[in-house]
């Protein structure tokens, strides 16, 4: 491959700038939560936690660390203005009922239907570990999936059928890689950027299923991150 | 009077017996019922269930449980620990000697909370066609199609909260609240462990669980 793909915060950065002033967006344990860092900040963006809160502020520093306050992923947070706090059930109805505008998961595999499997990597001896991942792949308004574009090993990630458990069905709207950003359509999947300097067919050589191209299919680049 | 104070964690792990099974509140360490937990541990009761969103608290706190093969079921939303190396409990799943059911989180909250609100059963979008769904009623509802869960209720529940009253109403801060009313709901005993316990009433538009739901409280040093 002639370029290098993007790294995780550069990932993470390509998705925020899809947020949009007044969502309710809930982000996913791992690459997900680095969106926060690069939500446009011009645009006020409630982000949701499942375990309660609405209005997901920065990390706490050290003088701000209260024990009472932590996020889906356990980390001690402080809270944006306008913030609420509810018990499980609630913020559950918040994902369930059609409330959150926006969830960004990480993923193991995402096919042309938009079947993303995200919840268990079959490691042996560890257990396994579901959380909220399937109540959002279900309820979220729109489900965008932030994950690198090929394993370790060079096997792809966009798959024509997940190896993995599924944690949804035809769930997956948009998919943010470290080469593309790429569409899940009625025709399958469609890239809509493609990283600069990267030829389409070195994408589709590092993509499992067909890849069809947006007529106005852009180049991605970001900020050095 | 009503009173639901207790003296001290023996009593107010009155009852628990072999077969028990028991729900232990908590996320990410806020509304953990650290005391009561550690005290689980040193009781006798065997072939527990124990119901929580994760294993990790309960086996941090209380680690004998699981090393002297008291646990027999785990209902969890998360079963994997933190480090590389498996835990006790991820042996014993593993092995087969621990049974583990695994639910989805807002699906594990709507279940407990369904118990306690005489709902036997629910119909939900999460998790249809999936792994975790296997073998339950699908039925259509305006065009999309839903999964059929039943109630999970619980002899017991463990609950940490910032404040409680002798009335047995509970106040939490920040997000310790998480599955507290779910689980005070979907038990027949209730036991709250608060860092202040008062004879003056919790103001009414302040309490998040009404006393009504919890049979327990137990004061615990501010600094567990």
């Amino acid at each position: 491959m002639s370029v290098t793909p993007l790294n995780r915060n550069q990932i993470a950065w390509r998705a925020a700038q899809d947020l949009k002033e007044g969502q309710y967006v809930n982000l996913g344990l791992g690459m997900p939560v680095l969106c926060a860092n690069y939500a446009p900040a011009d645009q006020e963006i409630m982000f949701h936690s499942e375990n309660g809160i609405v209005g997901v502020g920065p990390v706490a520093t050290s003088e701000q660390e209260d024990s009472d306050f932590v996020d889906a992923g356990s980390q001690f947070i402080t809270l944006n203005s306008g913030a609420s706090l509810s018990d499980s059930t609630h913020a559950f109805a918040m994902i369930r009922g059609g409330h959150i505008d926006v969830t960004l998961l990480g993923g193991f595999e995402v096919n042309p239907e938009g079947d993303l499997a995200n919840w268990d990597a079959m490691v042996p001896n560890k257990g396994p570990l579901v959380g909220g991942a399937m109540d959002l792949a279900s309820g979220a308004k729109s489900v965008r999936v932030v994950m690198a574009h090929s394993n370790r090993d060079g096997t792809p990630r966009l798959v024509e059928k997940c190896r993995y458990p599924e944690t949804g069905f035809g769930c997956v709207n948009r998919v943010y890689t470290g080469l593309a950003v790429v569409d899940i359509t009625p025709d399958g999947f469609v890239a809509v950027e493609v990283l600069d300097g990267l030829s389409r067919e070195e994408l589709q050589a590092q993509t499992g299923a067909p890849l069809f191209f947006a007529d106005d299919c852009g180049v991605l680049t970001t900020p050095d991150l | 009077m009503i009173d639901k104070r207790v003296a001290n964690v023996e009593e107010a792990l009155a009852g628990i017996t072999d077969g028990a099974s028991i729900m232990l509140c908590g996320f990410g360490g806020t509304g953990t019922p650290f005391v009561l937990t550690t005290a689980l541990g040193k009781i006798s009761a065997r072939n527990l269930t124990l119901v929580s969103n994760s294993v990790r608290h309960t086996e941090d706190c209380a680690p004998s449980l699981f090393e002297d093969k008291r646990v027999a079921k785990v209902i969890v939303s998360a079963a994997r620990s933190r480090g590389r190396e498996p835990t006790t409990s991820e042996r014993q799943l593993e092995d087969g000697t621990l049974q583990l059911e695994l639910v989805p989180q807002g699906t594990f909250a709507e279940r407990m909370r369904a118990a306690g609100a005489g709902i036997p059963a629910f119909y939900t979008p999460t998790a249809l066609g999936t792994k975790l769904t296997e073998g339950k009623e699908v039925r259509e509802f305006n065009g999309r199609q839903y999964v059929l869960e039943t109630a999970l209720g619980a002899d017991f529940a463990f609950i940490g909260a910032d404040r409680a009253d002798r009335w047995g109403n509970v106040s939490f801060r920040g997000t310790q609240e998480n599955f507290g009313p779910s689980m005070a709901m979907g038990s027949c005993i209730a036991i709250i462990e608060a860092k202040h316990v008062t004879d003056e009433p919790i103001p009414p538009r302040e309490v998040d669980i009404p006393g009504i739901f919890v049979q327990r409280v137990l004061q615990v040093p501010t600094e567990s």
